[in-house]
């Protein structure tokens, strides 16, 4: 175990509130290589340790679980994860091109990181976004409806050093460690940011609301009046 | 009336026409094994959980269901190793069904596509259940097209197994087999779908990158006993089983890779020797040598498992210090001389001492035991005899004489594994009892049973049996089998177990005075079953034999024969018997000291596991020595003369495991070296009792105990009263606790160097408040007494008792009772340079 | 004509629609506050007749699923929330968790009320971290409100929720998998029996819903039986969340009752992409079987779309036009299963990446007329895999054989894809 004492104490910290979530320690593993990932940029050999030390698991148990799952990094991780959805739809929607163009113009292979630590480029599998089709996740934030130039463009932004929003989460997007935090269930308070819903989550329910439709309303004597039917104003 | 169908709790099925009645809950797989029909499968194995996830043994399967019960067929096979037999259920396999035949060669097809096609230079061609199956349900060729999986091989996953991941099937038996059996899960399934591998956390193999500080481990923080000799995490004591169970030639052992085909292989039966289970194997001799040895099936004993000590360590028999003739001492020097010159010499120098003593040792046959204990009352007329070649005491002579002598197939496997609780004290379940540890288990994992433990920390081993711990002291285990009332939760639990609960108890015990006898009395208090496990694989035939001062064979008191007990020993024994009884293994090497025993009888004992080896090394250098010994050992520089004897292997015999069950083995290969008990009755001949040529024959023997009746006076139980609970000694001090790992520096596992490699660093262990009030902060304490000193690698130990320190026996550099002459008691405790700590 | 009913779908857009006073203001916690004060075996039997059935896949009912826990014996018991959305085309539960929160807390409160659990669990996947800050948010908000936690709703009902995050793998949608998960274990289909329903979480008593199902039951203790069972058809009652991607002008979340046709869906979302023609569509995300233009008129519900021949699944219903090569998507999808394939069983584990192989050198023009015996056999081999990842890894590609045979047939035989890829894109031909 080589994590300095300073960073193994709030490691041991935050690891005791992880684990005080679960009826049983071992439900806290996940979270706990999130967590690894949020100090370490991927899991760390040590994390490893650290994580089979607190749950009383062996590393091979360990391992074992940490490999199953995509998230979790054996290779240092970049400080933006650049994730193209190619599964089937957004691959013909136009993932494929985007993650082509990424490619070249990163000069990495799928699961690479570049050479200044910034980015690691990968093709995701579908990632619950298809009506925004073709996706990016650059840190697991949605990127909807690129296009091979916005992809570079974001790409450009990042290097620069501009401020980046995602099309739907935060104002700004967090590095690849941050962003881990939050999924070891480390709120970083950013959850009021962004829209309630993108553009094309709403279409159904804007389209009733243009013709009027709707769902016959509660019967009578109901406990309460149905939901939505006050202060009706959309963003 | 309708008819009667439920008279009997049996289920009836059909397996390919054949219909057999199982018990409700059989698998379909199982049925079919008593029906006579032979399911493929890999993942498969009977005494793990079913898993369903190889998918090789898909049958037919149709049950009567709706209220007519009329009989419905799945729409497609099933797996039958995880699809429980109903009533009326009929199943078709591979060989009666068009469909199941179909499902078996495609889950074939997709089994073999990534398998390689090295059979010719497999180590598991010609006895590999992959390739039987294939033979039997595979397809004539291959349409796979694609790229097979490539690893770099050999990956070792310990010093002592090797896994070749491109013959891996993943059936995942290896994986399962660490889970459920030892729960030592040393080795997982690594990464997912088709990239899946078995291993342990090998960052190299994994593809994680090493971070900067990776490499530098800093003592303190390893928990303890994780880790091996060689800095590796520790994985098991029962890695070895994997490497049998494994379906195809994906695992191997390190010693036995590339060594032999199986088919030129010629297999015996055995039984293992290292522990006191007498474990079932099967022994592999390639033209004589002993190749590998397996776990042979035995339900009762073993079921089909083996600790690596009784897989892996069989290089002993054949060690190049072997002895292959007497050896005597001629001005000084040991020389080779001719079996009449040697025996001549011994039967002199006996017939000329004072006095003579016997020590036969702990590793005997019933067969050796038995000439040992009338060589020593018929020949040289003492009852200066004592097998225990350990910590002893008269309290033990007494329980061992009056409980365990002649007491026949008394606890056994199946009465530790009912469920029922199970209360241990001076006894180490994993390593000191081997398969007794994985039997625990079983009565854990699948009958719920509650194992507690008498001791000052919970041992790695306790805890993967989910044990409780009742704290105490070293030297306080008395204390706590007397506090053991229904007031307390094991007590409590022994009581509500209406006797089935077990107490068991190890050889250690007998170091604390009382403890044997407040076992007797909370197992009569409590209505328990009282189990002695020793070590060794030969106490339970010396018992038997009379190899203990007082007590003759068959639990006979010695001067107190009655006429039928005088008349069936008479013709081994004589008439003339010793009157009273003589000295224990202590008692006469201070009486060798004291000179009033001239001459010593030896049986491949080590000075250094005698209660106080300086005296024996004393008694072994001023005493007319002959020395019985299969190899040149650590007797031999005193003895005068040394004569050879058998290894098992070499000899027929019969060997008594801790339950009394008799484990008959036969010779395994020719040889002219003799037993024990065959050198022995050349010796009493030269001594001038003739009619004891057949002394040592398992035909004798088996004449001999098979005649004996019930004793007709027995030694009486031990009352000794209870040592009250230690206090724990103050500043600087701490408790003694020690006790053998299953793999240390026992010399008969000195042959094998892969097996060695895989044992425990040897550490000590403290509890945070005696490290802390020792300023023991980290690296390593000196552990000493007036005598001497050792130096170990510190751990904590949080659950340990305050004022305790514990070491391994027998380990590395931790010899403890040669070096400190003592084995409990207080030692001085001070923080020492771990850096200069091998 | 069938006409949009949003329920779980209306307060998407409002601004802060996340938030709890926004959701108490729209009446939000009256149907968990009602259900407090009800039996908790009539709020089963209310579900029960509701006929409300399971949104995540499989469509088994709801109510009869819970109705299988055994008796109380003193222990915990678990509910268990299902949020780990990856069937490919399934895109509805992430914006529901993201846009309204407490509506699937309202409904873990009313269930666990129910069933009598007070520890329940949402296993979100891992990768949409916006969508888990909401999570977290929601509960941090409810429990400060005392909406969760000793005294929920200010009765003496004690109710705790944890958010899970996963981290990444798609067979943990699979609820056995999702329990082993959750245990801290690999994603690994558990044997059955013991169902969930006696020994899930931690080998105790646990229901496992998705998000959508008991996100629908505030507005059934609301609305009540007929009310819900007013909506949909003869048994497939209510309403759900149709996701539209693909080559539609308008992809998007379209809640209808079930009967919807694909036909009035398509036109819903402006229809197909101008200039093209439909191809094939898949009803029920990429494990079910495809469809072409003979069933746009099918009345979608679940068992309409099993007696066609395929699974209406999630209602991922995802649209491909005439610019598509079916090889490239199927393959792609068999690349997902290969990928997704947690490795526990033979048939999957080799089978689909068996078929990935041939697949993508079929598309890359390497096939050889052999191929096509293994494209049409391997994948009954697959059949008898352990769980039902592999059962479904097979389906799109069975389909397509049934209606697009001669286009594999055509990549062999040209050693080439001959469709034009850029012509797919939403971007439609801006690529280089």
């Amino acid at each position: 175990m080589s994590y300095d004492t300073g960073t193994r104490q709030s490691l041991e910290r935050d690891a005791a509130q992880v684990v005080a979530r679960y009826p049983k320690p071992r439900s806290a593993i996940l979270p706990l290589l999130h967590l690894v990932q949020s100090v370490d940029g991927f899991v760390s050999p040590d994390g490893i340790e650290f994580v089979a030390d607190t749950l009383g698991m062996t590393t091979s148990e360990v391992s074992a679980v940490a490999t199953f799952y995509t998230q979790f990094k054996r290779q240092p991780n970049g400080t933006y994860n650049l994730g193209v959805c190619t599964t089937a739809l957004c691959a013909i929607m136009g993932g494929d091109a985007i993650y082509e163009r990424l490619r070249e113009y990163l000069g990495i292979e799928d699961g690479q990181t570049t050479g200044d630590g910034m980015f690691t480029l990968e093709r995701i599998e579908c990632n619950a976004a298809c009506d925004y089709a073709p996706v990016m996740m650059a840190n697991w934030e949605f990127f909807d409806n690129q296009t091979p130039e916005s992809a570079v463009a974001l790409v450009d932004a990042l290097r620069a050093g501009k401020p980046v929003a995602p099309t739907r989460g935060p104002d700004k997007l967090p590095t690849f460690k941050e962003n881990e935090r939050v999924l070891a269930g480390f709120p970083d308070g950013k959850a009021d940011q962004g829209a309630s819903a993108g553009e094309s989550s709403v279409r159904g329910a804007e389209l009733a609301d243009e013709k009027g439709w709707a769902a016959p309303p509660y019967p009578a004597g109901g406990a309460a009046a149905p939901k939505g039917t006050k202060g009706e104003e959309r963003k | 009336m309708p008819e009667v169908t439920a008279k009997t709790d049996l289920v009836t099925v059909t397996i390919d026409d054949v219909a057999v009645q199982v018990k409700p809950g059989t698998l379909i797989i199982r049925a079919a094994e008593q029906a006579g029909v032979y399911i493929p499968r890999f993942c498969d194995h009977p005494l793990l959980d079913p898993v369903g996830a190889c998918r090789q043994c898909l049958v037919d399967v149709a049950s009567p269901a709706g209220p007519e019960h009329k009989l419905r067929a799945f729409p497609k096979p099933q797996p039958a190793c995880t699809m429980v037999v109903t009533d009326g259920m009929v199943v078709h396999t591979g060989a009666t069904s068009e469909a199941a035949r179909k499902a078996q060669t495609a889950t074939m097809e997709l089994i073999l596509g990534s398998h390689p096609l090295d059979c010719p230079i497999c180590d598991k061609g010609g006895e590999c259940p992959l390739q039987n199956q294939a033979m039997m349900v595979g397809r004539d060729d291959s349409r796979f097209s694609g790229t097979k999986r490539h690893y770099p091989k050999p990956l070792p996953l310990t010093a002592n197994i090797l896994l070749d991941r491109e013959r891996c099937v993943l059936c995942q038996r290896c994986t399962r087999f660490a889970a459920q059996i030892p729960a030592d899960p040393f080795i997982g399934l690594q990464g997912r779908g088709a990239k899946e591998q078995i291993g342990r956390f090998d960052p190299a193999a994994l593809g994680f990158e090493l971070t900067a500080q990776q490499g530098t481990v800093q003592e303190d923080e390893v928990a303890w006993g994780e880790r091996t000799v060689e800095g590796q995490p520790f994985a098991s004591y029962f890695s070895g089983n994997i490497v049998q169970i494994c379906p195809v030639g994906a695992l191997t052992s390190a010693d036995y890779r590339f060594r032999s085909r199986p088919f030129d292989l010629v297999s015996l039966p055995g039984v293992a020797e290292h522990d006191s289970s007498g474990s079932a194997i099967r022994v592999d001799l390639r033209r004589g040598r002993v190749l590998r040895r397996l776990a042979a099936h035995d339900d009762a004993v073993n079921q089909e498992w083996l600790s690596d000590k009784d897989r892996f360590a069989f290089g002993w028999q054949t060690a190049p210090d072997r002895l292959t003739a007497p050896l005597i001492r001629d001005g000084g020097e040991l020389r080779e001389a001719s079996w009449p010159e040697a025996i001549a010499a011994a039967a002199a120098g006996l017939a000329q001492a004072a006095g003579v003593g016997v020590l036969p040792g702990g590793r005997l046959t019933l067969e050796d035991a038995l000439a040992y204990s009338v060589f020593a009352r018929r020949v040289l007329h003492t009852d200066d005899v004592d097998y225990r070649s350990r910590p002893h005491s008269a309290e033990e002579t007494a329980f061992l004489a009056s409980q365990v002598a002649g007491s026949g197939l008394g606890v056994t496997f199946e009465a530790l594994t009912s469920g029922a609780p199970v209360v241990m004290a001076g006894f180490e379940p994993e390593d000191e009892g081997g398969i007794v540890f994985l039997r625990l288990r079983e009565a854990v994992r699948k009958r719920g049973a509650k194992v507690f433990s008498i001791a000052p920390f919970a041992s790695v081993g306790v805890q993967r049996l989910g044990g409780e711990l009742i704290p105490a002291l070293p030297g306080g285990e008395a204390a706590a089998l007397t506090a053991l009332t229904e007031a307390s939760p094991a007590g409590a639990a022994l009581k509500a177990a209406d006797g089935r609960g077990v107490i068991v108890v190890g050889e250690r015990l007998a170091l604390v005075p009382g403890g044997l006898t407040a076992a007797l009395a909370a197992a009569a208090r409590l209505g328990a079953k009282l189990a002695w496990i020793p070590r060794r694989a030969g106490e339970r035939a010396a018992i038997e034999a009379g190899l203990l001062p007082g007590l003759l064979p068959g639990g006979r008191r010695l001067g107190a024969l009655s006429g039928p007990d005088a008349a069936a020993l008479a013709p081994l024994f004589g008439t003339d018997l010793p009157a009273a009884p003589g000295r224990d293994a202590s008692g006469i090497v201070q009486a060798v000291i004291d000179g009033q025993i001239g001459a010593l009888v030896v049986g491949g004992v080590d000075p250094d596991d005698m209660p106080a080896p300086a005296e024996a090394r004393i008694a072994l250098d001023r005493a007319f020595v002959v020395s019985l010994d299969v190899r040149r050992g650590p007797v031999a520089q005193y003895a005068d003369v040394v004569l050879p004897v058998a290894p098992p292997l070499e000899k027929a015999g019969t060997f008594i495991n801790w339950e009394g069950r008799l484990r008959p083995f036969g010779q395994g290969i020719a040889t002219t070296a003799l037993a024990d008990g065959r050198v022995l009755a050349r010796l009493a001949q030269a001594l001038g009792v003739s009619d004891l040529a057949e002394l040592g024959k398992p035909g004798l023997t088996h004449d001999f105990f098979g005649a004996l009746g019930a004793p007709a006076a027995r030694v009486a139980a031990p009352a000794v009263p209870a040592a009250p609970a230690p206090v724990p000694p103050g500043h600087g001090q701490a408790l003694l606790a020690t006790w053998r790992l299953l793999l240390d520096a026992g010399s008969c596992q000195d042959q094998a160097p892969h097996l060695a490699a895989t044992q425990k660093l040897p550490v000590a262990l403290v509890s945070p408040g005696t490290a802390q009030a020792n300023g023991l902060t980290k690296g390593g304490v000196e552990i000493s007494t007036g005598r001497g000193a050792i130096v170990l690698p510190l751990r904590i130990a949080p659950d340990m008792l305050d004022g305790v320190v514990w070491a391994p026996a027998n380990s590395g550099a931790s010899r403890v009772l040669p070096a400190l002459g003592a084995c409990g008691g207080a030692v001085t405790l001070k923080p020492a340079d771990t850096k200069e700590v091998g | 004509m069938t006409t949009l009913t949003p329920v779980l779908t209306k307060r998407w857009g409002k601004a802060n629609s996340w938030r709890l006073a926004e959701y108490q203001a729209d009446g939000g916690y009256q149907a968990a506050r009602k259900a407090l004060t009800m039996e908790p075996q009539a709020i089963v039997d209310l579900v029960k007749a509701a006929g409300l059935r399971g949104r995540g896949g499989a469509g088994f009912p709801a109510g009869t699923k819970w109705s299988f826990l055994p008796k109380p014996d003193g222990g915990p018991r678990y509910l268990v929330v299902n949020a780990d959305e990856s069937e490919p085309g399934t895109c509805k539960d992430m914006p529901m968790l993201m846009a309204d929160p407490h509506m699937l807390l309202e409904g873990m409160i009313i269930t666990s009320w129910a069933i009598g659990c007070h520890h329940a669990f949402i296993y979100l996947r891992g990768e949409v971290v916006h969508v888990y800050r909401r999570l977290l948010r929601a509960i941090e908000e409810a429990r400060a409100a005392g909406i969760l936690g000793d005294h929920v709703l200010g009765t003496d009902y004690q109710l705790e929720i944890t958010a899970h995050a996963g981290g990444g793998a798609y067979i943990c949608g699979e609820e056995t998998a999702l329990l082993d998960s959750l245990e801290g274990k690999r994603g690994q289909p558990r044997l059955k029996p013991p169902f969930p329903a006696a020994e899930g979480l931690y080998a105790r008593p646990t229901v496992i819903n998705n998000v959508e199902t008991i996100s629908q039951v505030p507005p059934i203790i609301l609305g009540g039986a007929d009310w819900f069972g007013s909506m949909g058809t003869e048994k497939s009652h209510g309403f759900g969340i149709f996701s539209l991607s693909g080559h539609v002008q308008r992809p998007g979340q379209y809640e209808a009752p079930f009967g919807v046709t694909m036909r009035e869906l398509i036109d819903m979302a402006g229809g197909i992409r101008e200039g093209h023609k439909l191809k094939f569509w898949m009803p029920g995300g990429a494990s079910t079987s495809m469809f072409t233009e003979e069933q746009l008129d099918l009345n979608l519900d679940y068992d309409n779309v099993i007696q066609a021949g395929s699974m209406l699944g999630t209602r991922a219903l995802q649209v491909f036009d005439d610019t598509v090569c079916v090889v490239r998507v199927v393959s792609r999808w068999m690349e997902f299963y290969a990928h997704e394939s947690c490795g526990k069983c033979t048939p999957c584990r080799e089978g689909t990446a068996w078929l990935r192989d041939t697949l993508c050198r079929i598309e890359a023009g390497g096939g050889t007329p052999a191929d096509m015996d293994v494209l049409g056999d391997i994948p009954a081999s697959i059949g008898g895999c352990f769980c039902p990842l592999g059962a479904g890894a097979p389906l799109a590609l069975n389909s397509s054989l049934k209606y697009f045979r001669d286009e594999y047939e055509e990549h062999i035989r040209l050693g080439r894809c001959p469709f034009d890829r850029a012509a797919t894109t939403a971007f439609n031909g801006e690529v280089a």
